[in-house]
């Protein structure tokens, strides 16, 4: 074969390759009888329900299969106190990150809640914006997801998510966050943290939808997102959100 | 506990005040330090190139070729870091089948190729095309197919074909110096275009890095030349090492300034993050910073730089000035990429606590393997310098 159309070939080949791969990766993040194209999904917590348990972070490891390390999470819970003279501390429920333990006394406490964190699936998501390869990415019904079969590893996503949400997965040496528990939603479930909450504190649904009752939610609460400044549009909604959590 | 996270407990228990969970693994390592260290030394070697072909600084010519070879030893090592960091390194070509077009990151492959193939390449093929043909006549045979084969096996030595050459050059020169600013300007808008990261997120950041590029670059030139040219058994020029050394001068001053500015605006503005940042200077970065970066890196050789400018300091002092100058340039520098890297990761997105960076001595990202890369390009211009001789030029007409 002449060397210019046995190169032409091969390049031809690998574009070819690359193209059919990828179509063939997103495709398979859905079942066949769903249609993104009708959803736009979100998500509300009411701080004031929240009590702490950690089911949330639980189910959501068994779930997705998280590292059980504590160095990994999807979703996970903040306990603030704000003391009597202004200073605010903040603690992580696991007890093993938590470096402070025992140290705030009752008594110095003015008020104190928990607060449930994950992905803020932002209608701007800065994550999307920086891959250099476009393996994270937002689908037709508005949720981040990262193409595991594509990411490098480079974590620029990681430093550009202004909520702490992404971490390297170890076992793949790949970018990871929340999904909303894709694999369920898609299915017509809920997202495995909404479903163990005892509390109903995280109300998942559809945010076009008319009669939801995430969109109860939203006509019920004054509503807050974490970081407005930062213009990433966050569909995860705070009803009773402190101005102290950030 | 699961033995291969043993470094991630220890990091958190050096933890202060409260990180996001996923916040106790430090992303971005030394590796990725050296990154932008090697590719301002590219840019400010090729900036300073550029004085002697295009803004005719005629003292400059004896390190013009010099200022080449290095800008392209460092280009050659400079996406390693990069490529070593990579959680899957084998699937880096993606950058370039599928690019995100909104990423700066994704621009790295286009940028680094067309510096390196279009600008740094061609130059210095044009630049040393007539003495490849040149040096064949004495080549032993080795060598003398290596320089024909640079050569692109041309034979033609005649006048017109040089004026060609020396065209193309200040040509190339004229693309290459925005070239450089787009190559260093690139990498400080990778870091100040993260927006949810306060400490990288400035619009000053590409043009400090720009300058402190320029700053690094010539202080390496004049290192190097102050080192290669007694081991040749020459005579070091003071005419052109003072030169560079008022160039390097008033590069120094910008950036200063800018940094200064930089660093006063955000005290001034003094927005939400301004505690967490004060805490990171102050607790974390003290020594890199406030030492190494601003009174080691940049006031010391100021000064040595002026005492000179001042006083009729002798031939002998003054290279002594120089090369500690310059040395001292080289590590704070290093210090400023520091900094910005390790710094915008010491602190939590929720500004209320500070981590820590543990690095390890072997291993990839190690600091053997930092020392390996930092000192791979010096071999790679060696191997340069030996096949491209910079002092051995035929006469240019443009410049006698």
């Amino acid at each position: 074969m002449e060397r210019r159309r046995f190169f032409g070939k091969g390049f031809t080949l690998l574009a070819q390759y690359g193209l059919i791969s990828s179509v063939f990766k997103r495709a398979s993040a859905e079942p066949k009888d769903y249609d993104a194209s009708k959803h736009y999904y979100g998500m509300g917590i009411q701080v004031n329900k929240c009590i702490g348990c950690g089911k949330c972070m639980e189910a959501c490891k068994e779930e997705n299969g998280v590292s059980k390390e504590p160095f990994y999470f999807r979703t996970w819970v903040e306990r603030y106190s704000i003391k009597k003279d202004g200073e605010v501390i903040v603690q992580s429920i696991d007890p093993r990150i938590d470096t402070l333990g025992n140290t705030v006394s009752e008594k110095d406490v003015m008020r104190s809640f928990f607060v449930p964190k994950l992905c803020n699936q932002c209608d701007h998501p800065p994550c999307v914006q920086v891959c250099p390869v476009g393996a994270t990415f937002k689908t037709d019904d508005g949720v981040i997801l990262v193409d595991s079969e594509r990411c490098i590893g480079c974590r620029y996503c990681i430093q550009a998510c202004p909520y702490g949400a992404r971490y390297l997965n170890p076992e793949t040496s790949t970018a990871d966050k929340c999904t909303f528990c894709y694999h369920r939603i898609t299915k017509g479930m809920l997202p495995a943290c909404v479903e163990v909450c005892p509390t109903q504190a995280r109300i998942f649904g559809d945010t076009r939808s008319t009669a939801s009752p995430l969109t109860r939610f939203k006509r019920m609460f004054k509503l807050h997102v974490l970081k407005p400044s930062l213009n990433t549009d966050p569909k995860v909604q705070y009803a009773d959100l402190d101005g102290e959590v950030r | 506990m699961n033995p291969a996270n043993e470094h991630l407990y220890e990091m958190l228990r050096q933890v202060s005040g409260y990180i996001y969970p996923n916040e106790v693994e430090f992303h971005w390592s030394i590796l990725i330090v050296v990154y932008p260290y090697l590719t301002g030394l590219v840019a400010g070697a090729f900036i300073l190139a550029s004085l002697v072909k295009v803004f005719k600084v005629k003292q400059l010519q004896p390190v013009y070729r010099l200022s080449m070879l290095t800008a392209l030893s460092f280009m050659i090592i400079a996406p390693l870091p990069l490529q070593m960091h990579l959680g899957h390194w084998e699937r880096s070509y993606e950058i370039f089948l599928t690019p995100n077009f909104t990423s700066a990151m994704a621009m790295f492959g286009f940028v680094y190729a067309w510096y390196l193939m279009v600008v740094l390449l061609l130059e210095i093929w044009f630049t040393y095309r007539r003495d490849l043909i040149r040096w064949t006549d004495t080549d032993k045979p080795v060598m003398r197919f290596v320089h024909r084969a640079l050569a692109l096996f041309s034979k033609d030595t005649s006048e017109e074909g040089e004026k060609f050459d020396m065209k193309a050059v200040k040509f190339i020169t004229i693309i290459g110096i925005p070239s450089a600013f787009l190559l260093h300007g690139y990498v400080g808008f990778i870091f100040g275009s993260i927006k949810a990261n306060p400490w990288w997120s400035s619009v000053l950041i590409p043009i400090v890095f720009l300058f402190s590029a320029i700053v690094s670059g010539i202080a390496m030139v004049m290192l190097l030349y102050m080192v290669v040219t007694p081991l040749r058994g020459q005579k070091i020029e003071m005419v052109c090492v003072d030169k560079m050394a008022s160039f390097l001068f008033v590069a120094v001053v910008i950036d200063f300034s800018l940094e200064m500015l930089d660093f006063i605006h955000r005290l001034y503005e003094s927005e939400e993050s301004i505690k967490i940042l004060s805490d990171l200077v102050m607790n974390k970065l003290f020594i890199s910073l406030g030492i190494v970066q601003v009174l080691l890196g940049m006031i010391v050789p100021l000064a040595l730089i002026l005492f000179i400018k001042l006083f009729r300091v002798d031939e002998e002092l003054r290279k002594l000035f120089y090369f500690l100058g310059a040395i001292l340039i080289q590590i704070g520098i290093f210090a400023t990429r520091w900094n910005v890297v390790m710094g915008g990761q010491m602190f939590s997105k929720s500004f209320r606590g500070l981590t820590v960076y543990k690095m390890d001595i072997t291993g990839i990202e190690g600091l053997l393997m930092t020392l390996i890369l930092l000192l791979m390009p010096f071999a790679i211009l060696w191997v340069l310098i030996k096949v491209l001789p910079p002092w051995d030029a035929s006469p240019s007409p443009s410049l006698h």
